[in-house]
Parts: C-alpha cells; sequence; structure tokens
C-alpha cells in the first residue's frame, strides 16, 4: 500500500475499520454510486515534498521577484513595506487552520482579533461601524452600491468614471442582474476630479447612491465635502478609500460619506498577484442591519467576563437563504488580521508618518519628472502618491528600457482606456529612496524624443 | 482580556522608517481634506503587539490543535509545505507584463486543467474568491446562458431542502426566484416531489452529490436527464467533493456547472473563515460565458491571459482569483497526484462510516445508511434529559473536541453534522466516541454538566442575546 504524509492510516487500522463497519471492500462504501467514472484521473502521480519543493521553486523562478525591483506601478496593489512582525503574529497556526468562530468559547483569538479589526477600520474612515471583511475592493464597492439601494429603495447608482475600472466592472456584474443600473460619471479633464456639473444634472429621483474613489484611479484626491453637498439627503455617497492615505488625507466619515470601502491590500497584506487581498466595509451605525458579512460584537460569559460574538447573524445566508443581505460567507479574516496586525505595528504616528512619505516622494517624483520636459502634467487635481502624466515618446519602450535595469515603470493607462494610451500612470511610496527616483528620472534624460 | 486599543500609551512606537530623503514640500490640498485628528490607533511596543497576538492565538481552536470535525467544511489537515510554496509566490504585482509572471500563469493554467479533470467539466474559471462566489458565478453563467438562447420564461432555481444557505442566497443574488424541493424519507430529494417542481420556467437545479447529509443522490442521472429535457441546467455545489475524487465526476453524473472549494478538498487553510478559493467549472456549451480573463496557452507556448470571452458573465472580482491560495491548493494536488486524492476520498468515507457505526447504537443517526464523508445525527433524543445539542456541543469543547456543526441541515431536528476527514486517525476516532459516549452518560444522569458548559475554556458560554440587543462592535 502506498502512504501518504497527510492521511495516517495503516493497512492494519484501515482492516479495523472495515471489520467495524461490516465490508470487505472500501468499494461497498460506494455501491450506490453509478460507475460513471472508472480508471484514472489524468493528472500526474505523487510526489514526494522534495521534488514537489523543487517543482514550486522552479515555476517561482519564472516570476520575477519584484523584492529586487525598484517599483513605480501601483493601479490597485501597492508595493509598501510589510513589517517583520506582521507575518509572523497574523499566520500563527492557531489563526490560519482555525475556521469561522462557530463556536465562541474557543475562537475568542480570532473574534477579538477581528473586533480590533473592526474598531481600527472605524478610526480610520470615520465611520461608526465595519464589519470583517469581504473578499476586496471591487466586491465591496459592489456590495456598498448594492447595500445603498436596500436602504433608499431607488435603483440607480452614479459610478465616478475614475473608480478603478475592475471595480465597475464587478459592479456591473454583481448589480445587473438585480435591476440596478449604473450611470458612469465623466471626470474633469483639466482636474482629474469628477465633474460636479454632470453629476449634479445626472442625479434624478431614482438615483440611490454616488461612488467615488478616494484618491481616484489617476491619484487625483476628489473633495468629499463638494460632493456631499451637491446630493439629495436620501442619496448616499459611497467612498472607495486607499487606506493608507488615512494616515493625511481626512477621513471620509468627517467629509460626509455614507460608506466607506476599499482595498486593505497596503495595509500589511503581501501583493500576491492581486489575491488574496481583502475589501474593509464601515458605514454609519443606523444602516447596519443593511450591511453585508459577518459582524463581531462584545458581550459577556456567564461569569461576566467579556467576550466576543458573531452577532446580526439573522441578516446572513444561513439563517435567512434567499432573502440575506448577500451570500457572503467565507470573507477574508486571515487578512484582515494582517491588516489589525499591521496597524498595531504601525500605530497612530507610525501611519501618519507613511503617509506623508508616500505623499512626498511622488510629489518629488513628479516635479522631476516634469522637470526633464520630456512630460507634460495631465491633471491639475491634487494627489497622494500616485499621478498621472504623459510623455513624449513612447512609455511601453521606456518600460522595456526600465526593467533591464529592474525598475517597474508606470502603468500605460492604455491597458484601460483608448484614450489615455501611452498616459503615464506613476506610483511612489515610502519604499522608493530618493536614489532610486533620481536615476530613474536620469534614464528620461536619455530618451530619445524620437522613439515616440 | 484587554483591547490592544487599551493597552496604548501616548508615546510608545513598535515602528521605524528612514528619515524622508528627498526635499520636503508643503502640502498642497485643500484645507479641509487634511486630516485634523489623528486616528486612535494603539501606540504600543513591538513586544506589547507580539504577546497580545499571542496571547489571542492560544484563545482558539483550530485544526493543529485539535480535532474538528465540523460537517460541511471539511477540516482536513494544512500541510506545512503548502505554506512555504505560497511564500514563493509573494511579490508578484497583477499588471506585470505577461512574459514577467510565465510561472504564476502556467501554475494556473495547469490547476484550470487538473480541477477541470477532477470535476469532469471542460473548463474552468479560478477568478471566484470562496464557494459561495463560485455559487454566484455559477448562477451568472446560467442567467447569460438563458438569455442568449432565449430562454425568456426561466425565471427559477430549484435547490433541496437541505441545501446550504448559500445556495439560496446566491441563485437570488443572481436574480432567480428559489423553489424549494422536499427531501424523501430516505434524506434524498424526492423524484415526485421535484417531477412536481420541474417545468420549463426553471433555470438551474443546484445540488451537492453527496448532499448534505452526506448521502448519494440515488436518482441524480434521472434528475438530470429531467432537468436536460427543460433546458434547465445542473449546478453542482462542490463543498462535498472530498467524498467522491477519482471515484466519480460531477461532470459525468450530469452536471454542467460546478464550483470548487479549494480550501475544504484541497487543504489550504481556512484562516478563521477566508480567504477561501471557489473556481468554477463548465461543461464546453458554457465556456463562452466564463468570467474574464481565464489563462489560455498561446501559439508560441506562451501563457496568457485572455479577456477575448464575448458572452462572459462578466467579471466577479479585480485581478485573477485569489492566487496564493491557488498555490496551495496545487502543492496538495502534486503530492498528492490521482492516487493519493482517490485514496484521500476513500479514506474520508471510511472515517465516517467507522464514526456512523461506533456511535449509531448510542446516538439516533438520521437516515441510517452508508454515508460518504459526514453524517448527522439528531439530536432530539437529548431532550428526555433536559438537554439540548448546543449543550452537547459546549461540553465537547471541555474535552479540546471542536463541536461538529449543529442545527444543519436544517431539515433535520438538533442536528449535528460530523464530518472527520481522511487526516485523522483511527486513535483520534476512537477518543472522540469515547468523548461522545461519556457525555451521554453525563446528560443522562447530572445534566446540568452539559447546561453549565463548557468550565475549561477561556470564556465560559457567552450571552449572544446581549451582544445582539446592545451592539457593541468597536473599542
Amino acid at each position: 500500500m502506498k502512504r501518504f504524509p497527510y492521511i495516517p492510516h495503516t493497512e492494519e487500522d484501515i482492516k479495523e475499520m472495515m471489520n467495524v463497519i461490516g465490508i470487505n471492500d472500501i468499494k461497498e462504501l460506494y455501491k450506490d454510486v453509478p460507475k460513471l467514472f472508472e480508471g484514472d484521473l489524468n493528472i500526474p502521480e505523487s510526489k514526494s515534498e522534495i521534488e514537489v519543493k523543487r517543482e514550486l521553486k522552479e515555476l517561482a523562478g519564472r516570476n520575477i521577484d519584484l523584492d529586487e525591483y525598484a517599483m513605480f506601478r501601483g493601479a490597485g496593489i501597492y508595493k509598501h513595506y510589510i513589517p517583520s512582525a506582521v507575518y509572523q503574529l497574523a499566520t500563527k497556526r492557531n489563526f490560519i487552520t482555525a475556521y469561522t468562530p462557530y463556536q465562541a468559547e474557543v475562537s475568542q483569538g480570532t473574534l477579538q482579533a477581528l473586533y480590533e479589526f473592526q474598531t481600527a477600520i472605524c478610526e480610520l474612515t470615520g465611520m461608526e461601524v465595519a464589519n470583517s471583511s469581504m473578499y476586496d475592493g471591487g466586491t465591496a464597492v459592489a456590495e456598498a452600491i448594492l447595500m445603498a439601494s436596500r436602504v433608499n429603495k431607488k435603483h440607480k447608482s452614479l459610478v465616478a468614471k475614475s473608480l478603478h475600472p475592475e471595480y465597475i466592472e464587478v459592479s456591473r456584474t454583481y448589480t445587473e442582474s438585480q435591476g440596478l443600473e449604473i450611470e458612469l460619471i465623466n471626470y474633469d479633464e483639466k482636474t482629474g476630479r469628477i465633474d460636479l456639473e454632470e453629476l449634479k444634472n445626472k442625479i434624478d429621483e431614482n438615483t440611490s447612491s454616488v461612488v467615488i474613489s478616494y484618491p481616484n484611479f489617476f491619484g487625483v484626491v476628489e473633495n468629499i465635502k463638494q460632493i456631499k453637498e451637491i446630493l439629495p439627503e436620501n442619496v448616499l455617497l459611497i467612498v472607495n478609500a486607499y487606506p493608507l492615505s488615512l494616515g493625511l488625507l481626512e477621513a471620509p466619515g468627517k467629509l460626509g460619506a455614507d460608506i466607506v470601502v476599499g482595498e486593505g491590500q497596503s495595509l500589511g497584506n503581501h501583493m500576491s498577484f492581486g489575491g488574496p487581498t481583502f475589501g474593509f466595509f464601515a458605514s454609519k451605525q443606523k444602516y447596519i442591519r443593511q450591511m453585508p458579512g459577518r459582524i463581531i460584537g462584545e458581550t459577556v460569559d456567564e461569569e461576566g467576563k467579556r467576550g466576543f460574538v458573531m452577532v446580526l447573524q439573522t441578516r446572513e445566508q444561513h439563517i435567512r437563504r434567499a432573502k440575506a443581505t448577500s451570500n457572503i460567507c467565507s470573507n477574508h479574516a486571515l487578512m484582515a488580521v494582517v491588516a489589525s496586525v499591521y496597524l498595531s505595528i504601525v500605530g497612530r504616528e507610525g501611519l501618519r508618518e507613511i503617509s506623508y512619505q508616500n505623499y512626498q516622494k511622488a510629489h518629488y517624483l513628479a516635479k522631476k519628472l516634469i522637470e526633464t520636459e520630456k512630460f507634460e502634467p495631465v491633471f491639475e487635481g491634487e494627489f497622494f502618491n500616485e499621478f498621472v502624466v504623459k510623455p513624449k515618446f513612447d512609455l511601453n519602450k521606456f518600460n522595456e528600457n526600465l526593467f533591464e535595469e529592474k525598475f517597474i515603470g508606470p502603468l500605460n493607462l492604455g491597458k484601460f482606456c483608448d484614450k489615455l494610451e501611452n498616459h503615464a500612470l506613476f506610483c511612489a511610496t515610502e519604499l522608493n529612496t530618493k536614489e532610486e527616483i533620481d536615476y530613474l528620472v536620469s534614464k528620461v534624460g536619455e530618451i530619445d524624443e524620437i522613439t515616440l | 482580556m484587554k483591547l490592544l486599543y487599551e493597552k496604548s500609551k501616548n508615546g510608545r512606537t513598535a515602528f521605524s522608517l528612514p528619515k524622508l530623503d528627498v526635499p520636503e514640500i508643503k502640502i498642497e490640498l485643500e484645507e479641509e481634506l487634511i486630516r485634523k485628528e489623528e486616528p486612535n490607533l494603539p501606540q504600543v511596543s513591538e513586544l506589547e503587539v507580539v504577546r497580545h497576538y499571542n496571547e489571542l492565538e492560544r484563545k482558539n481552536h483550530s485544526v493543529d490543535s485539535g480535532f474538528y470535525p465540523l460537517g460541511s467544511c471539511t477540516m482536513k489537515y494544512n500541510p506545512m509545505l503548502n505554506e512555504e510554496t505560497a511564500s514563493m509566490f509573494n511579490n508578484i504585482h497583477p499588471y506585470l507584463d505577461e512574459e514577467h509572471i510565465q510561472g504564476a500563469l502556467e501554475l494556473m493554467y495547469n490547476l484550470q486543467k487538473y480541477l477541470g479533470e477532477i470535476t469532469g467539466m471542460d473548463a474552468v474559471t479560478l477568478q471566484p474568491a470562496a464557494g459561495a462566489h463560485g455559487e454566484l458565478t455559477g448562477m451568472l453563467i446560467v442567467r447569460k446562458y438563458i438569455e442568449d438562447n432565449g430562454f425568456t420564461n426561466k425565471t427559477k432555481v430549484i435547490l433541496p431542502d437541505s441545501a446550504h444557505g448559500t445556495n439560496p442566497a446566491s441563485a437570488k443574488m443572481a436574480g432567480f426566484d428559489v423553489v424549494e424541493v422536499k427531501s424523501g424519507p430516505d434524506g434524498r430529494v424526492d423524484l415526485e416531489e421535484f417531477k412536481k417542481v420541474m417545468d420549463d420556467s426553471v433555470a438551474a437545479i443546484m445540488l451537492t452529490n453527496p448532499n448534505t447529509l452526506g448521502l448519494f443522490e440515488k436518482d441524480i442521472l434521472e434528475i438530470a436527464k429531467i432537468a436536460h429535457e427543460h433546458n434547465a441546467l445542473l449546478y453542482y455545489d462542490g463543498a462535498n467533493l472530498n467524498a467522491i475524487m477519482g471515484k466519480v465526476r460531477p461532470g459525468d453524473m450530469g452536471f454542467d456547472i460546478v464550483h470548487i472549494n479549494l480550501h475544504k478538498t484541497f487543504s489550504t487553510p481556512h484562516g478563521m473563515g477566508g480567504p477561501g478559493s471557489g473556481p468554477v467549472g463548465v461543461k464546453a456549451k458554457l465556456k463562452d460565458y466564463l468570467p474574464k480573463p481565464v489563462v489560455d496557452i498561446n501559439d508560441e507556448g506562451k501563457y496568457v491571459l485572455n479577456y477575448n470571452i464575448p458572452k462572459s458573465c462578466g467579471r466577479l472580482r479585480t485581478f485573477y482569483g485569489n492566487f496564493s491560495v491557488m498555490v496551495r491548493a496545487y502543492t496538495y494536488i502534486l503530492m498528492m497526484g490521482k492516487e493519493g486524492l482517490k485514496f484521500a476520498s476513500e479514506m474520508a468515507v471510511l472515517n465516517a462510516n467507522y464514526l456512523r457505526k461506533k456511535l449509531e447504537k448510542e446516538f439516533d443517526i438520521a437516515f441510517d445508511d452508508v454515508c460518504k464523508h459526514e453524517f448527522v445525527i439528531d439530536g432530539s433524543f437529548l431532550k428526555e434529559y433536559g438537554v439540548k445539542t448546543l449543550d452537547f456541543a459546549k461540553r465537547l469543547l471541555d474535552y479540546g473536541i471542536h463541536p461538529p456543526t449543529i442545527y444543519f441541515p436544517l431539515i433535520v431536528h438538533e442536528a449535528m453534522m460530523i464530518e472527520p476527514t481522511e487526516t485523522e486517525s483511527k486513535e483520534e476516532l476512537d477518543r472522540f466516541v469515547e468523548v461522545m459516549h461519556k457525555i451521554l452518560e453525563e446528560a443522562k444522569t447530572d445534566p446540568e454538566i452539559l447546561k453549565g458548559a463548557p468550565r475549561n475554556t477561556p470564556v465560559r458560554r457567552l450571552n449572544e442575546t446581549i451582544a445582539n440587543k446592545q451592539l457593541k462592535l468597536r473599542g
């Protein structure tokens, strides 16, 4: 009998167990299964740990390792510094190999960690309540649109065109089948901010929500307060925020947001090819019963000792089935705990400092690039750590040259929009040194303008 | 235990950054957009954070710390190797050029292929982030299929009363009306009842096989035939795939769409309730409706992200899915191989039946019949001793065992749903049986022990009523 490291059964065990059951062959346990598939699956035979590790290492080796590259590309996933303690703490085995805290008494680690996560998200966003995570930023936006519609029973969402293009796609997928409508609002070509006139004109009695990004996909910081001021009272303002910017930018809750969501990857999570990361989700307290996802609350045990449990489960699919607020069951709890550890390590002042350095580095980079006169600024609106500039040369060629030097250059926005072909979305974070930035700028000097 | 926030003290920090090395400029933002008040995050030293999370970790039950027979959740062992291989892929940005991520794309391509083979499906998307997300994807594929084929009258989805709660919620989110079909006296879908609700307005039937009682739907071929006669699609909830790998494939049973829970069947850690991963496989006729992108191989043998799926049901999440979960599942498939996966299913079923036989004399097994990887105890009989399934479950905690899933499936009163998985040894199962009998004896002789349980846990029984009435959701 072939042995497998993860299966403990010996031949003797199997025999004894079959005796207890009263069978002579394992096949008898499948006698009610129609004989539709005979033979072997067309997948490789089992391997040893040494072989598997070699094979995976070889595959991993066919990707570039961004630890070795200077990174100037963001667009939704960012290379930030992750303090050593974060993964060593958040990936302790009693966290990663536990399941949903169905039995609260033996899940206080999970429950308290997620409760602290909810607290951190409320603090960051300036909102009153938060859930314990969504799949990612895109699904969080989509669920926020659905939630707004449950709150005010209206069916149209006005979504800024400057929201991440993939978030717009996800939102369309989520809402289309439920009879909701999504209408895009253009950006002001001069500032890069949402076109307030167009927004004003498109609001009507069917409008349920307005969705903006803070900063938006072009890196430009929207003025939440101005937007809120033109919205009728029952239209909900949904803000998709870049959480690391909130050490510097005013909390959306303070500026009038009703629901604040976002992609949490920048809070200590690896880039992991885009997943898993997590979405965060916060709102005003009065909407709590319409909120999707798991929520953790504080309580006491029978001796009066503090403890934590899942609350408001009557909104959820396992109780309300077809009438639930959402079908979300597994969320991204582990990634939320990563973020919670990250925010604990970074702390109040650390967050401000990271945010400040991101702003300063990106602005230094932008200034230097414009000074070469080979880039034109595109938007006047103020930005955080990402910005769009238009090179007078072929961006893809430039990126290829940079790659040879172990630099990942900006994203060509032509990927998402023909109109923005050869527009560069640059990003700088606390990890980019002045030396790196200066070197990148010097490479611009070498570019021959004819290559455009 | 205190929150880390409550241990905070002005002036402490666990963090350091290099000094800003670029010339500082004045912040140009409008005054109202600049943060006035810092978020109240903890101010603690690194050691305080370390001790805090160490203390939290000790308050958790996990697969690594003890038996976790949580029915329907497949809490099998999560190999250490998986974590190491996953970490080899941490530093990849989703918007790198395809030529710089060939390894990642090849892994996805192979995983799509293997999952297709295991389930008997022709094409697979890895995009969905969890099982329920896969269900939604599947239902949206159904929606595109009926639109594309002009089946305008198809508005309903049928599912059994024993279905996972996510099934009706997902069907509803995709815009369908949900129709429940009753289980028969043998715990399977009642064919006659099924025929009654089946007509041309049905778009899909959602089933899992084995079903949530751990029983194989013996009429599955007949159900598939009837469904297809009405141009309805058959959807397979992969929650119970761990029972049948290499034995029978959903695709061969007549299923058209299947979702797979990588975090269940393929040994990736559940992470306290996520991240999971819920790939969806479909038969060839539905290939054009998959979410985009999928990974393909081009004429030059390069792996590419294929966005050219004109009839696609759309995009379900950003980027390409929970990639690092895929790495773990892929590692597991390579370790186990075709023979290991089949053996895992057989041992999972052996373990479940062994437990069922060992417990059936003293406990009331709902639908006592050869089961697959799980079975359900009907705890109603405990009433005569004045205790409930909940009390029984709480007492198990005192013995270091995570209780089975309780009060599900809804069709069994006081249900206790047990899934041992293949990674538990005979010795561990015997210990479980012993504890079950011991607690039953306690119920008979001194039920107060159960009602007052748990006693040996970090907290005693928690008051959920207060938690829900006086909502306190943040520190």
